[in-house]
């Protein structure tokens, strides 16, 4: 069965909570970076909503992933593009599903090589169980457990929807 | 042994895996349309990493590769070095002139020690033709081979960034004509062109050259040959200049540099016969003023710097598919 989610209305609160949480930690001139493929998308939103300055960098971590000798190169997507400097900035970095980890700690290594950020602050739309390293998201519309059987679909960039769909 | 191998019917099995993936790189010849493809498609995911403060994708952490030149070359060698760098490999240049080969050591005892220092990949540079091939063949199962220009044979990472190298300048290939204009007949770079080419379904693939420099059979290459310049520049899109390989010319094939300039030199006003927007190419070094004159040479339709910067991205390519395939487990 499959389960519709108002993506929407999620991404709402994901505004919100980014404005409180940029407000109450004083972020100054924060930049969000988005990870390949829904990341960049959910980045891209929350840019036009926040009303930030500078387009979002955008991250392919294919490279950075730690699983390539096992299961090869992946397929060919955008590459990484960081027209923004990110030397002692906050970083927003913003991915669609938190799960193992293993991604997110891909792109922190990633963002590394593009600089030093002052701080880097996960923004995720769900976060989900499953976690095989220590990483969580500060900032996340939705905590579910699933189940391992159950996937989430997101697909975009126009329009964006979310689905919860069996594996 | 190696000096009398004849390549060229070499079975695509020996460069790719099972599942139809790169495992060594040693010619054009063979290759899949799709395959050439990917490698230009990854190279283009390799060119933005210099705007990075680590230009670093890490593919090949603690992976060795060795770079092998029995044959000079700054440019090629520094490229190979740098691509492995990027990729995050340990790299080791070897000039083979210099060490326990000139002591007598066979080429084969050379693997095998470098084998024992656990090499991952050998980039091979070699004057004999086939050299790169026979130490794929003889090398363990977890090493991979690359192919940096075999005597007279192959250059096929060469071929592919001249490739990269057009197809950013003008897209697909179908539409295009491209004239390869020089010393045919000694060039390997000229030979995996005209693979990659036609390959890659270009409209027409010229050669331009006096017929002493030509193959004797250059037809059955899928080429159209002109022995006039100035007929066979006429309309193309992408001019490759070569560079007169007096080192391999057994006699004397040409009258003189000064003649050959004359009749067959690149000059701006000879360009005026290409396509306005035409672009012109050399895999270097360039002998100014023997094969192509200085104004062209640093003119704004040269391109030749961008292909040595498109060199790094295409071997960062090659090497990161290589290591993909299952190559240097």
């Amino acid at each position: 069965m499959v389960k519709t989610y108002d993506l929407q209305a999620l991404l709402a609160q994901l505004e919100q909570q980014l404005r409180a949480y940029i407000q109450e930690y004083q972020l100054e001139n924060p930049v969000l970076v988005g990870i390949h493929t829904s990341g960049v998308w959910l980045a891209q939103e929350l840019y036009q909503r926040l009303g930030l300055p500078e387009e979002p960098g955008q991250l392919d971590v294919s490279f950075y992933r730690d699983d390539l000798q096992r299961s090869g190169l992946p397929k060919i997507k955008q590459p990484s593009r960081m027209p923004i400097q990110i030397d002692d900035r906050h970083v927003l970095l913003v991915d669609d599903i938190l799960y193992s980890g293993r991604t997110v700690r891909a792109a922190m290594n990633e963002l590394f090589d593009y600089g030093r950020p002052k701080t880097i602050t996960l923004v995720v739309l769900v976060s989900r169980g499953g976690r095989e390293l220590p990483i969580e998201a500060q900032i996340c519309a939705l905590h579910e457990e699933p189940g391992p059987d159950k996937v989430y679909v997101i697909e975009g960039p126009e329009p964006l929807s979310m689905t919860l769909e069996p594996r | 042994m190696y000096k009398h191998l004849t390549p060229g019917a070499l079975p695509s099995s020996m460069q790719l895996s099972s599942d139809g993936r790169l495992r060594h790189f040693l010619t054009i010849e063979g290759l899949p349309p799709l395959l050439l493809e990917e490698i230009l498609d990854r190279a283009e995911q390799f060119l933005s990493l210099p705007e990075k403060q680590q230009k670093k994708a890490p593919l090949l952490r603690g992976k060795t590769v060795m770079n092998l030149f029995f044959e000079n070359s700054t440019r090629t060698r520094v490229t190979f070095e740098i691509a492995a760098q990027r990729l995050g490999a340990d790299v080791t240049s070897l000039d083979i002139r210099t060490s326990s080969a000139s002591k007598g050591e066979t080429l084969l005892d050379t693997i095998r020690n470098l084998e024992a220092m656990s090499a991952d990949m050998f980039v091979v540079r070699h004057e004999h033709a086939g050299a790169a091939h026979f130490i794929a063949r003889y090398a363990a199962p977890h090493v991979s081979v690359l192919n940096a220009g075999d005597g007279r044979h192959a250059h096929p990472t060469q071929a592919m960034l001249d490739m990269f190298t057009i197809r950013k300048h003008k897209g697909e290939f179908p539409p295009l004509k491209v004239a390869i204009v020089g010393d045919i007949l000694h060039s390997r770079v000229a030979r995996s062109n005209i693979h990659a080419l036609n390959t890659l379904s270009t409209g027409e693939v010229r050669v331009i050259a006096p017929k002493t420099l030509l193959p004797v059979d250059a037809e059955k290459l899928g080429v159209k040959v002109y022995t006039d310049m100035d007929e066979g520049l006429r309309d193309v899109d992408v001019v490759i200049m070569l560079r007169l390989q007096r080192e391999r010319m057994g006699s004397a094939l040409l009258p003189s540099e000064r003649e050959f300039f004359k009749l067959y030199g690149l000059t701006e006003k000879r360009l005026e016969l290409t396509r306005p927007d035409a672009i012109v190419m050399h895999p270097g070094p360039i002998n100014r003023g023997v094969e192509i004159d200085s104004r062209v040479a640093d003119g704004p339709r040269s391109v030749i710097l961008q292909q040595v910067t498109n060199g790094i991205a295409v071997r960062m390519a090659v090497m990161a598919m290589i290591m993909g395939s299952g190559g240097m487990a």
